[in-house]
């Protein structure tokens, strides 16, 4: 009578387990304690059923085993006891369902006093908007969308006074109900913070929402729960409940739609005199010097190179004490003053002449490497070329001696681990698919083959500088 | 018993069937490759189900490698593992257990239990197997085709399962919609006639009411299937029309990793309408026949009728009838319109009603009844104690509002695996070794298939079971990593590892169930025409295994039910169907009487 | 989705209230002698009947699904231009219904056993349905000179996708077609071709309803 005993202890366990395991729902943070609720419920009545119907089953295993004594009882129907059994069921889950309607009703329709906030999904990556003083967000397209319009922002006057937060992090003011209104860019994706249980899928070509009211601080994070492509699992964001106060004060901070437009591009000549710090290290044309470990900068786009700069400033990069090359660069970033030398200096970069590179590594196998680098691929572009879409900067063309050590860095969270570098966060998730050192070598074998534009590109480069 | 079938009745008007002309071909190739045999079709559909099967086992230990031993693994990257998670959840739902159901069991038992000699088509049957096989073929080229096999999740949502950023969009996302056309062109093929025949070729007194339960869920499933699978098909065409042609049926205005699509206007939701149409049946049509087949192991080993078997005929035809009306509660956090929350949360608790009687009515089966403890038994017993787990599991998920905490993270993974890949599997091996002595002639061996159950029932509750909790800790699904999450506690990466260490001792306990099937197969004991003393015709055949044609020179003529199990009165503690009630052996003494019978 | 699930609800609910019918009164466990016919169907419902309605509801359910999916994306999208449909269409609709007629005029003499008008008949069948398919391509072909592309518009989209799935039922149908015109020049009896134009005629009669309704959509959108 094994099975009997199976049948008991597995059905006893079951319902221990859940009392005894560590595993369960995260803290509640916000006003969905209802749905806490029905899940209680539901726990309730399928486990007294559970248990019931189990232990019947075992009890019945036991009181009817094989006897040659002993004739089954014949019994085709009983139709009172069907009815009965029926009946009770139809009684409990009319008990389950009624709760989770109720619940429904009002998670279907937010309050009016709502303030909305719109999460904008694309792969693999959050940012949002949230409307101005009009209270009313501008029109918007994936039409519109290209690298200065990153929302798809159409040209309308209620649009001016939207802010713009690209960075996938987002406060929220504690105790107040926010409707969230999704949109995608590209595949399908579902914002979920778990301790605020509500979330939605957002589609791309139409909008969703959701509603929910913030009720602890605290800092939560954001996962994406609809499968959206490779890097799925990197997708990530923070959305930090605060007072009121201290929403605020960041919302002022946060650039509005009208001066996101305005931002003056960098201007490379100013740029130049800034520069000549970089120099010393970098080389006059940004072609790098291993013996310093001042990687290459020409042929990075002035996108990658502002947040980089932007990030030494603030500290976000290059403070983790086992990251001796990047705390050396810090002090040079703080010597930029404000965002557009920042600009500036980037965009003179872009106009410095990209050199081809030979490679100095012979560790890796670049064959191997071809099928770690399809991974990559994904962010970083087929050919190496980077893409300003999805954030991955330039690979091809970059110095090997380089790339193998920020790989080491990212794996070992030397690099991109800081809180403010929401793009290193995901870099460092994903360079754990490079399981050892050699695959590390490998895939930088298999970039150092990746063509360099410069090959072609520098002879008429050259023949232009001479004119 | 085989001699039943042999008594004729003067003067009966002949059905249709009853001389049907069948093909008997001489040469090897025609009796065992190109046979219009349904049990040799059943045989082709078996081994080729589960020789894929095996392909998608491998697959999901691969994944519960990287799950359980993140970062290990070279061979194992973002890419591959959703390779791995779509091929794994489209190979076992529609290719493993849709085709073992349906192909399989289906072809084997239908024109058995029916009383047929065959199927009524039989060379439109032949055609359905050869689709099957090149369907499969053509899905096994997608693992080799540059970039690989599609990575887009069984449901292949658009727009991701054509857009950049997921793996295989180039050959393996054409591929997969090619060979599930290529399979729902076979698959109505053999459901057409599975349900011609159990229309039209039931031997006589072989009335409805009086088929096995099996025959029921493979009837009505294969009718939803027959039903559900265009719902895939006109998915499949728009989709290939979006991808190949450039229209916008599913596609809308997007960017590819920065550039603009060509596409405008389109609605992925219209797909996951359509896709859930066909997916939501597709569920239960591999629960059908695993309710029914469960039904008649149940009854058969616990010598006793099958309890209300009328409330479970027409709990089959009520879930057959109402999965048509449930598939948006799989989109009720999809963006879709919310107020179809309300109408799906309740059509989907309907649901659970007629279910949780098949339930009571298993159970009651037993009741009173003298339980044989074979492995078979063990096997159903397994499966109900599973099936009871994941349909309750269900009402989580069914309910719109406890949906939304739990939708897409591992509750639902360990929910459908415990209700549709388990609890069904269960069912299929039990049902292996119920038939096993009738397709063979040989039992399998006793002890080898009880360490097979064992270790599966055991070793598949301690993957499944513990799944739940992630999903109420909020551990999304489908992640190739869970990084430093700061939510997801630390220890979660113990039990992970203890599931998929259960994971690959299950994996591999099933070789000792391979070793088994081909062992017995030459040294099995001599079974005997039915060794479980069953009811149904299967068992009545004049040759085991049954020859081409089935039965001997006359149909079996029908004159009870498949449940008279220690009937009172009777001498033996079963009548084959196939027994007039003037053979019938009475007991002298009334003390064997102490059954009632209600009528 | 309402248009299938109309359709689904009906067919289930005949379907199961034949079920129904058939069990509700029915004591399965009482043991009864066997009765005098093997037969479980009336006589006229023979296998290849049963075979093709089952065929038909698999069709239907086909097309039920391409037209809710028209009649859903109709709605969810805003860029819907619909599209002019070709006068040609009356022309190609006037052939399949002749097709239709021919075929049911060949049914009935083969239940003559006139052997004449039955060869008659079927060639003007397969003749019209010919034209209807070519008419059809030429539809297509007006559309694609005037500029109305297929990847342009979801109406046109549907258009082309809609009576692309309708013809290849019908070459599907040619193809059985086919098969008894050769059987009848190999010269075999219209009594033995009888079970197949049967089958024929009346999946032609199914063809042109649902080329009427596609049509009727396509006019009223």
């Amino acid at each position: 009578m094994a099975i009997a005993v199976a049948v008991i202890v597995l059905a006893m366990g079951s319902v221990l387990f859940f009392f005894v395991s560590p595993w369960y729902l995260t803290p509640l943070a916000s006003n969905w304690g209802t749905i806490d609720d029905t899940i209680q419920i539901t726990l309730w009545v399928t486990g007294a059923v559970f248990l019931a119907v189990n232990l019947f089953l075992a009890y019945v295993i036991i009181r009817y085993r094989f006897s040659r004594r002993r004739r089954s009882q014949y019994d085709p129907e009983n139709k009172s006891l069907e009815l009965w059994l029926t009946g009770l069921t139809t009684l409990g889950i009319a008990g389950l369902l009624a709760p989770g309607l109720v619940v429904w009703a009002s998670f279907v329709s937010p309050p009016e006093d709502a303030h909305e906030v719109e999460v904008v999904g694309q792969q693999w990556h959050w940012s949002f908007r949230l409307p101005g003083e009009d209270g009313r967000f501008g029109a918007a397209h994936n039409r519109f969308i290209d690298d200065r319009n990153p929302f798809g922002m159409v040209d309308d006057p209620a649009g001016h006074d939207d802010i713009l937060i690209t960075a996938p992090h987002l406060l929220l003011p504690v105790d107040r109900p926010v409707k969230m209104v999704l949109r995608s860019k590209d595949v399908l994706h579902n914002v979920k913070v778990a301790n605020f249980r509500a979330k939605m899928d957002m589609v791309p070509g139409q909008t969703s929402y959701f509603w929910f009211t913030p009720t602890v601080l605290g800092e939560y994070e954001i996962v994406c729960a609809q499968l959206c492509g490779i890097a799925h699992f990197a997708m990530r964001g923070r959305i930090e409940v605060v007072e009121q106060e201290t929403f605020d004060a960041w919302l002022a901070d946060q650039p509005t739609y009208a001066e996101f437009a305005a931002l003056e591009p960098g201007d490379p000549e100013a740029g130049a005199s800034g520069y000549t710090s970089c120099a010393a290290c970098h080389g006059a044309e940004g072609q790098g010097n291993q013996d310093l470990n001042a990687p290459k900068l020409a042929g990075l786009d002035a996108w990658y190179l502002e947040r980089q700069l932007e990030l030494f400033r603030s500290g976000a990069r290059g403070t983790h004490e086992d990251d001796t090359y990047g705390i050396q660069m810090r002090p040079f970033a703080t010597m930029l003053p404000d965002r557009q030398a920042i600009a500036d200096v980037a965009a003179y970069i872009t106009t410095l002449p990209d050199q081809p590179l030979e490679a100095t590594l012979d560790a890796g196998d670049p064959e191997r490497g071809a099928r770690r680098y399809r991974t990559c691929a994904n962010c970083h572009g087929q050919q190496g070329e980077g893409i300003r879409a999805t954030n991955g900067p330039r690979l091809a063309g970059m110095p090997d001696w380089y790339l193998r050590r920020q790989l080491q860095n990212f794996r070992e969270g030397v690099r991109g681990r800081h809180r403010e570098d929401p793009y290193g966060n995901q870099m460092v998730e994903m360079a754990q698919v490079l399981v050892d050192e050699r695959a590390v070598n490998d895939v930088v074998a298999y970039i150092a083959t990746l063509p360099q534009p410069a090959m072609t590109v520098a002879v008429v480069n050259a023949g232009d500088g001479e004119e | 018993m085989a001699d039943h079938g042999q008594h004729s009745v003067p003067h009966a008007q002949a059905g249709e069937f009853d001389n049907m002309e069948l093909v008997h071909p001489r040469t090897f190739l025609g009796k065992y490759v190109w046979s219009q045999d349904a049990k040799v079709i059943a045989i082709q559909y078996g081994i080729t189900a589960i020789a894929i099967g095996l392909v998608a086992l491998v697959l999901s230990i691969l994944m519960r490698l990287q799950l359980g031993f993140p970062n290990t693994f070279s061979l194992i990257d973002p890419a591959s593992y959703l390779q791995y998670v779509t091929m794994h959840g489209m190979i076992m739902v529609v290719y493993l257990l849709t085709a073992l159901f349906l192909g399989a069991f289906g072809n084997y038992l239908i024109p058995l239990m029916c009383g047929a000699r065959d199927m009524a088509f039989p060379y439109l049957n032949m055609l359905s197997y050869w689709f099957y096989l090149a369907a499969v073929l053509i899905l096994m080229a997608s693992f080799f085709v540059p970039g690989g096999a599609t990575g887009a999740g069984w449901t292949l949502y658009p727009p991701q399962a054509i857009s950049p950023g997921t793996p295989g969009i180039d050959g393996g996302i054409l591929l997969m919609l090619a060979s599930l056309s290529v399979f729902i062109a076979g698959f109505t093929m053999g459901g057409l006639n599975y349900v011609v025949t159990v229309l039209q070729a039931r031997t006589r007194g072989m009335t409805l009411m009086r088929l096995p339960l099996t025959i029921w869920g493979i009837f009505m499933a294969t009718v939803m299937a027959l039903l559900a699978f265009p719902a895939l098909l006109v998915a499949i065409l728009m989709m290939l029309c979006d991808m190949l042609l450039g229209t916008s049926f599913f596609m809308p205005e997007m960017l590819n990793l920065g550039e603009h699509s060509i596409h405008e206007g389109g609605s992925p939701l219209l797909y996951q309408h359509l896709f859930w149409f066909f997916g939501h049946p597709e569920v239960y049509i591999v629960a059908l026949p695993a309710f029914g087949i469960v039904s008649d192991i149940l009854a058969t080993h616990a010598r006793k009728n099958i309890f209300g078997y009328r409330m479970m005929v027409w709990a089959i035809i009520i879930i057959a009838v109402l999965s048509f009306v449930v598939w948006a509660h799989h989109m009720f956090i999809s963006g879709m319109n919310p107020y179809f929350g309300f109408l799906f949360a309740t059509t989907t608790l309907i649901i659970a009603v007629p279910t949780a009687i098949k339930v009571y009515n298993w159970v009651l089966t037993l009741w009173r009844g003298n339980i044989r403890m074979t492995v078979p038994m063990l096997f159903a017993i397994g499966f109900i104690f599973t099936f009871v787990n994941g349909g309750l599991s269900g009402l989580f998920l069914g309910n719109v509002t406890v949906d939304v905490p739990l939708a897409d993270t591992y509750f639902v993974v360990g929910h459908f695996h415990m209700v549709m890949a388990v609890a069904p599997v269960l069912v299929v091996f039990g049902a292996m070794y119920h038939w096993y002595p009738k397709i063979t002639g040989r039992m399998l061996d006793d002890t080898l298939g009880k360490i097979h159950f064992w270790v599966t029932f055991l070793g598949t509750y301690a993957i499944f079971y513990p799944m739940h909790f992630m999903g109420f800790a909020g551990v999304p699904r489908r992640y190739y990593g869970y990084g430093e999450t700061g939510y997801i506690a630390d220890s979660m990466q113990a039990l992970n590892a203890f599931m998929s260490v259960a994971a690959i001792i299950v994996a591999l306990v099933q070789l000792v169930f391979f070793y088994n099937l081909v062992r017995s197969y030459f040294r099995g004991r001599e079974a005997g025409p039915n060794p479980w003393q069953a009811t149904t015709l299967e068992w009545q055949t004049e040759h085991t295994p049954p020859r081409h044609g089935n039965f001997g020179a006359e149909l079996p003529v029908v004159y009870r039910w498949a449940y008279d199990y220690s009937v009172p009165g009777a001498k033996q503690d079963y009548l084959p169907q196939n027994m007039a009630p003037e053979e019938v052996e009475r007991t002298d003494s009334t003390s064997d009487t102490r059954g009632r019978r209600t009528s | 989705m309402t248009v299938t699930l109309v359709f689904i609800a009906m067919m289930m609910a005949i379907f199961g209230g034949w079920l129904f019918s058939h069990s509700i009164n029915v004591r399965p466990w009482e043991a009864q002698p066997a009765g005098k016919s093997s037969r479980q169907m009336p006589v006229g419902v023979t296998a290849s009947r049963v075979g093709l309605g089952v065929f038909l509801a698999v069709a239907t359910s086909l097309f039920a699904l391409t037209i809710s999916a028209y009649l859903m994306r109709h709605d969810m999208g805003h860029d819907w231009q619909p599209l002019a449909v070709p006068g040609l269409l009356w022309w190609n609709s006037a052939c399949l219904v002749l097709g239709s007629v021919a075929l049911q005029a060949a049914w009935q003499a083969a239940r003559r056993e006139d052997a004449r008008r039955l060869r008659r008949g079927l060639l003007m069948g397969g003749g019209f349905t010919i034209a209807f398919i070519l008419g059809q391509a030429l539809a297509w072909w007006q559309l694609q000179v005037a500029g109305v592309y297929l990847a342009a518009n979801p109406a046109n989209a549907f258009f082309f996708l809609l009576t692309a799935l309708h013809a290849l039922h019908l070459l599907g149908g040619l193809f059985a077609w086919s098969r008894s015109l050769f059987q009848l020049q190999q010269g075999a009896t219209p009594r033995a071709v009888l079970p197949s134009i049967e089958l024929c005629a009346l999946y032609w009669h199914f063809l042109l309803v649902v080329w009427g309704i596609l049509f009727a959509l396509l006019l009223m959108t």
